[in-house]
């Protein structure tokens, strides 16, 4: 078999396998939101004020949250399948519409994140194992070490101090400055300006993270025989590193890479909050204490559709620096 | 002429180790087209003695100290790092034991090797192509066209040597670094590998400097041997005159522990049989998953309906290389491994398909000694309790169970102080010995050995084996000896199995097999014995 | 003992990371005394800055001392980091160990609960659970304990499943001692090391994921924590900056300090990975 088809078959089956884990996400979170105490009803009705018992019975017929929970998830399933995520009652308006209206901020603090953390962890790990205990060595290290135990939120608003408020060099919060009504190109960098703290918040956990990781890979990797080989085939030490151990030791960085989108998503909770980024995990923060059911169960499925299809993408990428793979 | 001359080498070793020089005071020659071989046991210095030639040493805690190592006349410890990368490769090259981890497991072969050209000659691409291709045509590997594009994981281990070494021979190296190249692989790869290099050799004169522990390669491929230990050479010559007539005492050790392959004549034997196999059947199944996406599932029958009959006092060996499933046989005997079916009739039970709990009666009467002598010792427990467990899991009396395994201890030849100390504290044959005390605590009836020896130095292999036989008179014991080595069944065993694909394919008496195989594959095997013409008598 | 203390001594940084952490633990055991009041009572003139005012590290603007929530804050982040990672890792490590030993269906269980982990954001889910169970110590607890088993099942299930096939194992089948013997006698003390190690780390992540929480609101309302000093302050950020910056400090130097005693753990009890470095 080529190594075209067993990389496809490959990636085939990383999708399949990844089918019964989101049903299983969808599940488990049904469950989890409906032992929350109260409905929306509850909520409905609590703002609105004076609710009879009778008009709070048939507003809950209306929504269906009469029926036993089984047949509420059995329908919720089917909808889902449809690409019916319900309705949010606090935002009267259709789940699907909010969740995706939201996405795109999302999606761009991912991207951007994901590509600063690896690039530049792989590149200050490789730093790093080249010069072994140098002061280039030391000084990133403590570098890690130091951003590794530094709470997300802190950052962020030590950046506002800093860099918004004293410097001006950024805004402080949300993601363009609609009262300027940029288009075309001007809007793109707009909203690029806007990127930069909340991207560089939240990768810079992570960016410690693939530092050290690669850091450790690689000298693992110079440690196998394979190097050995290859230095007694005369070549030269920039070869050896940067050819045949780098590859090697990008392993687990990309494996890692995947495993920790998950978290990244978790963080982005807190770093849209703190820099007002109208993305899913604000609005995930918002709709808990609204108690709205139906968007937190979207915005969960959106979340866990979006850590799956990136795992994919490395899943390809490893696919393509492993030719190991069917070895699974 | 003088190829490379090694003068008064020492290559020191880091502070703290337990002698200061791994390599001392060494003088080595090596002409064109000989081969000098480099004998020693583990820890003689014989490695680091190439890796000194090569520049390879793990510098800067291991380096040279003192001496000089001269090829054609220039001197290699002083030469400069580009000087020794261009000799590399080109003028000397290397390969190694292991050759799965020797190659980069993520390059392709074709790759792996255009890389010696790119770094030592100017050459257009598709000349590099041809020449790699041309190489791995003349290290007869099949269809060199594939294996250019394939990586190290789809090769087999003979054809990965082969590939390291075409890789080695790229650019017509003066001298060849073999270590140790073919100890990873069975032996009729083996016997093809030491083929190959000869061939190879005698075809573009090399001189080639070749290390291993294995007499009877010594035999096969040896112009000239260096005998070391602990560092020194204790002696050099010529391959007749030291296999055939060792002067220094090591050497003439060395060669004595070498089993010989007449089998021993045989011992007088019951024909009560204390183990009966009767069909057994043992399949692993892998692979599979999700709607077949796992590339399908792989069934490998590990043990296709083998049926073997141990005698009371006899040691029957399982003989077959790696993947001939002689290791899941043992397993499934001391009910390690589930069989699928047949019967296992031990003194007339049938073991197979006992409980846990209805096996513990019967756990006594068989025992295992396995074969790593550092993974078969659980490192956080003491030695004294290691031998007591068995008794003590089998109700015997905590007081009786010390004096047993102290008694253990002395029968294994170890002294009584080991009672209180941990695994680590101890070298691999006497970790051995405390396996085999941790076997006999419980008195069994059969002792079922996995490869025993082949973790072992040859003179500590001798020491074991004798003190398995001496065990064996003292207690009757009867025995099951799995192992690859025909030296040492011919030794031990008195009756043989030979096992290949989990079918056996010819069972007799040792010295039958040996002096009349009926099988072609006994046969193939014992003709790729390393050493044949050398000590058959 | 002495020898490990031997090995741990030599990592340098590792010591530093351990007296800070026991700077933390004795001004986490001694804030009573230090500062009597109720942490979340007014103390005096609010927004006062560091130095002034009696304050040490200023006031926020309610005049709460942040100097005396720090102290406070301290018991409630190591005793929340502690309890947590002790569940996980208890947690964890049965779970780990049955599906490694075993095999089979509860390994396959055991994998796809730890992926369906891997693809949730484990903080969201943190933060859902708190919200569900009403925020208090216990809850939070909980919370984290939940998202943070996965990691050490796996790693648990890795080193049962290598050492379960390793020959001082099998020689124990032999002999017919039990599962349970095997498991708890022979492997588990086998594995204690990486346990160890990771549960040193995790205390870090379960302090950094509770004050994530009590900055988002989340964290036990009666109880004085650093996230939610952070919380609290951040919309003073323009008019006084130390009620934010102190606390995240407190929160940066403890984590620090575990990591540190982590890897230093690391390196006494794994000498192999030492040496190569």
């Amino acid at each position: 078999m080529s190594q075209t088809a067993k990389r496809l078959r490959y990636v085939l089956k990383r999708l399949l396998q990844a089918l019964p884990i989101i049903l299983a996400i969808i599940i488990v979170n049904f469950f989890l939101l409906h032992m929350a105490e109260g409905d929306a009803v509850d909520v409905l009705a609590g703002e609105a004020g004076s609710a009879t018992p009778e008009y709070m019975a048939e507003l809950r017929k209306k929504f269906g949250l009469d029926q036993p929970l089984p047949v509420q998830l059995l329908v919720y399933l089917k909808n889902v399948i449809t690409l019916d995520l319900g309705y949010s009652f606090r935002h009267d308006m259709p789940v699907l519409d909010l969740v995706l209206d939201r996405f795109v901020p999302t999606l761009l603090l991912m991207v951007s994140t994901i590509i600063l953390a690896v690039g530049v962890g792989i590149i200050l790990g490789l730093l790093a194992a080249t010069g072994l205990n140098s002061w280039r060595d030391t000084l990133i290290s403590v570098f890690a070490l130091v951003t590794y135990a530094t709470p997300l939120f802190w950052v962020g608003l030590m950046f506002i101090v800093v860099f918004a408020l004293n410097l001006g060099w950024f805004p402080t919060s949300g993601m363009e400055n609609i009262a300027m009504f940029y288009e075309g190109w001007d809007r793109y960098w707009d909203i690029a300006h806007h990127l930069v703290l909340p991207t560089i918040t939240l990768s810079l956990f992570y960016l410690a993270l693939y530092t050290r990781l690669m850091r450790a890979s690689m000298l693992e990797q110079a440690g196998m025989d394979y190097v050995t080989t290859a230095r007694a085939k005369g070549l030269t030490e920039r070869r050896i590193m940067f050819v045949h151990v780098l590859r090697n030791a990008l392993l687990p960085v990309v494996t890692m890479a995947g495993v920790q989108v998950g978290a990244l998503i978790g963080g982005s909770v807190i770093v849209e909050s703190v820099f007002a980024w109208p993305g899913l995990g604000m609005l995930a923060f918002e709709s808990l204490f609204a108690r709205d059911v139906n968007l937190l169960l979207g915005i969960f499925l959106l979340s866990a559709m979006l850590v799956v299809a990136v795992n994919l993408i490395v899943d390809i990428i490893y696919s393509w620096l492993d030719p190991r793979i069917e070895v699974e | 002429m003088r190829l490379l001359e090694i003068r008064n080498l020492h290559v020191c070793l880091p502070e703290g180790s337990e002698r200061a020089h791994a390599v001392e005071a060494v003088d080595l020659d090596l002409a064109p087209n000989e081969i000098l071989c480099i004998v020693g046991e583990s820890g003689s210095g014989k490695s680091l003695t190439a890796r000194a030639v090569m520049g390879l040493l793990p510098k800067p805690h291991v380096r040279v100290v003192d001496g000089t190592i001269e090829m054609d006349g220039e001197d290699l410890v002083s030469a400069s790092d580009a000087r020794m990368r261009d000799i590399r490769g080109s003028a000397i090259s290397m390969i190694f034991q292991e050759p799965m981890t020797a190659l980069n497991p993520v390059m392709s072969i074709g790759d792996q090797i255009d890389e010696v050209f790119r770094f030592h000659v100017s050459m257009g691409r598709r000349e590099r192509r041809e020449r790699a291709l041309a190489l791995l045509e003349d290290v007869h590997l099949p269809d060199p066209e594939y294996i250019m594009r394939a990586y190290p994981h789809e090769l087999s281990g003979g054809q990965r040597q082969r590939a390291m070494i075409a890789m080695a021979l790229a650019l017509d190296p003066k001298i060849l670094i073999a270590d140790e190249p073919t100890t990873a692989l069975d032996v009729t790869t083996q016997a093809q590998i030491l083929k190959l290099i000869k061939e190879m050799q005698a075809a573009h004169n090399t001189g080639v400097l070749f290390i291993t522990h294995d007499f009877g390669v010594v035999a096969d491929i040896a112009d000239r041997v260096a005998v070391m230990q602990f560092g020194k050479l204790v002696e050099t010559g010529t391959a007749d005159e030291v296999l055939n007539n060792p002067r220094h005492p090591y050497t003439q050790a060395l060669i004595a522990a070498v089993p010989s392959l007449t089998p021993r004549p045989p011992r007088g034997q019951s024909a009560q049989p204390v183990l009966q196999i009767d069909s057994l059947i043992k399949t692993f199944r892998s692979g599979g998953g999700i709607l077949g996406f796992g590339g399908g599932e792989r069934i490998v029958k590990a043990v296709d309906d083998v049926t073997l009959e141990l005698r009371r006092g006899e040691t029957l060996g399982i003989v077959g290389e790696s993947g001939s499933g002689k290791s899941t046989v043992a397993r499934c005997i001391v009910r390690l491994v589930d069989a699928d079916s047949g019967r296992i009739l031990l003194n007339g039970t049938d073991l197979n398909g006992l409980g846990r709990a209805e096996m513990r009666p019967f756990r006594s009467s068989i025992q295992m000694m396995f074969q790593d002598p550092f993974a078969s010792l659980n490192p956080r427990t003491r030695v004294g309790k290691i031998i007591m467990q068995g008794p003590l899991l089998q109700g015997v009396p905590a007081t009786e169970a010390q004096a047993k395994a102290r008694e253990l201890l002395s029968i294994v030849g170890l002294d009584d102080r080991a009672y209180d100390r941990f695994p680590h504290e101890f070298s691999g044959g006497q970790r051995q010995r405390i396996g085999i005390a941790r076997a006999l605590a419980l008195d069994p009836d059969v002792l079922v050995a996995d490869e025993p020896v082949s973790a072992l130095d040859v003179s500590i292999q001798a020491q074991i084996l004798k003190l398995l036989d001496e065990i064996r008179e003292r207690m009757s014991l009867s025995m099951i000896f799995i192992t690859h080595d025909l030296r040492v069944a011919a030794q031990v065993c008195d009756r043989l199995a030979v096992m290949r694909n989990g079918e056996i394919v010819e069972t007799g008496a040792t010295a039958e097999v040996f002096k009349d195989p009926q099988a072609s594959y006994t046969k193939e095997l014992l003709a790729a014995v390393p050493g044949q013409n050398w000590r058959s008598a | 003992m002495r020898n490990f203390w031997q090995l741990y001594k030599r990592n340098r940084s590792a010591v530093a990371g351990l007296i800070i952490l026991v700077v933390v633990v004795v001004v986490a055991a001694i804030a009573p005394i230090l500062f009597p009041q109720d942490p979340f009572s007014l103390a005096g003139l609010a927004m006062s800055p560091p130095g002034e005012n009696g304050f040490l590290l200023g006031s926020d603007s309610l005049g709460r001392d942040v100097a005396a929530g720090i102290a406070h804050g301290a018991k409630t982040s190591l005793l929340i980091g502690l309890l947590a990672t002790i569940v996980a890792v208890g947690f964890g490590t049965i779970m780990g160990g049955l599906a490694g030993y075993f095999g089979g269906k509860i390994d396959d269980l055991l994998m796809r609960t730890t992926e369906m982990f891997q693809t949730i954001p484990s903080f969201v889910f943190a933060i859902l659970l708190v919200a569900i169970l009403k925020p208090s110590i216990n809850s939070i607890v909980i919370a984290i304990a939940v998202v943070s088993w996965p990691a050490v099942a796996r790693l648990v299930r890795g080193e049962f499943l290598s050492l379960k096939n390793r020959e001082f194992v099998q020689a124990c089948h032999t002999l017919g001692m039990s599962d349970i013997r095997i498991m708890l006698g022979e492997i588990l003390p086998n594995c204690l090391s990486p346990i160890i190690v990771i549960g040193s780390l995790m205390v870090a992540t379960a302090i950094l994921i509770e004050s994530g929480l009590a900055f988002l609101g989340l964290g036990d309302p009666n109880i004085m924590s650093w996230g939610f000093q952070v919380g609290a302050g951040r919309t003073l950020l323009r008019s006084a900056w130390w009620v934010v910056t102190f606390p995240g400090i407190a929160i940066l130097i403890t984590v620090l300090a575990i990591n540190l005693v982590g890897e230093g753990l690391n390196d006494a009890l794994n000498p192999r990975l030492r040496e190569r470095q």
